[in-house]
């Protein structure tokens, strides 16, 4: 390693090591927490398979259970540690989603039940539906037109 | 319980930790390197994940990968995408206002709820300004 003697010096050589470090740390806890969330639903969804569930409910069964998860997790002020630890692994599952609506429906209960809670639970769900459910609206119609999946017209 | 653990496929668990590990990297380093906020990488997600949806090109990474591409947001855009082709194949015109919600509407009602309880029970707490 070459010798550090001066401040400039040393300023050049942090720039030239920190910003690699963070971003393979970050991706590498966002990618085993982001799994591991992954296999979670999967080991609740081959239970209620095997249990006999329909696929298509089977499906709203995991949903709903990793909600349950995260609203428990955001309840106790776990979540907010984890999502910290493993960033977009814990943002990019449903128990993002879930916790972009819980957490601040609990931070702002003191603004109200209404305009508090009530409104701003949707303050990054209420985008993500936006954007979602239009998009499938115009699928829909795009499908309605011409009656395949698009793919196969490509 | 040992009937369920000997007909697990491990090998899924492996393919959707791989899976949605890597959709969760790739939010990573756009979170890192383009400094977009979450709630733009969520808003990212679904609308991708419901035009891959309606292309019919998702379904391929869910038969992989099975909850390794439906837990992640891309899947839920998948869901919206495949409840509305559904529905619009079954009611027509009508399908493309219903399907969406319809396909969605478990999850969506449990973080409603459940978001609505825990605020009923949490104790309100300082903001750390």
């Amino acid at each position: 390693m070459e010798s550090i003697n001066t401040n400039k010096e040393y300023q050049k050589y942090v720039d030239k090591k920190s910003p690699n470090s963070p971003i393979f740390k970050d991706c590498f806890n966002a990618f085993w927490v982001g799994g591991l969330i992954c296999v979670i639903g999967q080991i609740i969804y081959d239970y209620f398979i095997f249990r006999g569930f329909p696929q298509d409910l089977t499906s709203t069964i995991v949903s709903i259970s990793l909600i349950f998860i995260s609203a428990f997790l955001t309840a106790i002020n776990v979540f907010n540690k984890i999502g910290k630890f493993a960033g977009a692994g814990s943002l990019i599952p449903i128990t993002g989603f879930a916790n972009s609506i819980i957490s601040p429906a609990m931070e702002y209960k003191s603004e109200g039940y209404v305009m508090g809670v009530g409104a701003k639970m949707f303050t990054v769900a209420g985008p993500v539906l936006v954007y979602g459910i239009s998009t499938s609206v115009i699928v829909g119609l795009v499908y309605l037109l011409f009656n395949t999946q698009a793919i196969m017209l490509v | 319980m040992g009937e369920f653990l000997s007909s697990i496929d491990y090998w899924m668990f492996l393919k959707a930790f791989v899976i949605g590990g890597l959709l969760c990297v790739i939010a990573q380093v756009l979170i890192d390197k383009t400094k977009l906020t979450p709630a733009r990488i969520l808003v990212l997600y679904v609308t991708v994940g419901t035009i891959l949806g309606g292309l019919g090109i998702y379904k391929y990474l869910v038969d992989f990968a099975g909850c390794g591409a439906t837990v992640p947001l891309t899947g839920f855009g998948n869901n919206l995408a495949k409840g509305v082709t559904e529905e619009v194949a079954k009611n027509g015109f009508l399908g493309a206002f219903i399907g969406g919600i319809k396909a969605s509407a478990g999850g969506i009602t449990a973080a409603i709820f459940f978001g609505y309880i825990a605020s009923l029970i949490s104790k309100p707490k300082m903001k750390k300004q």
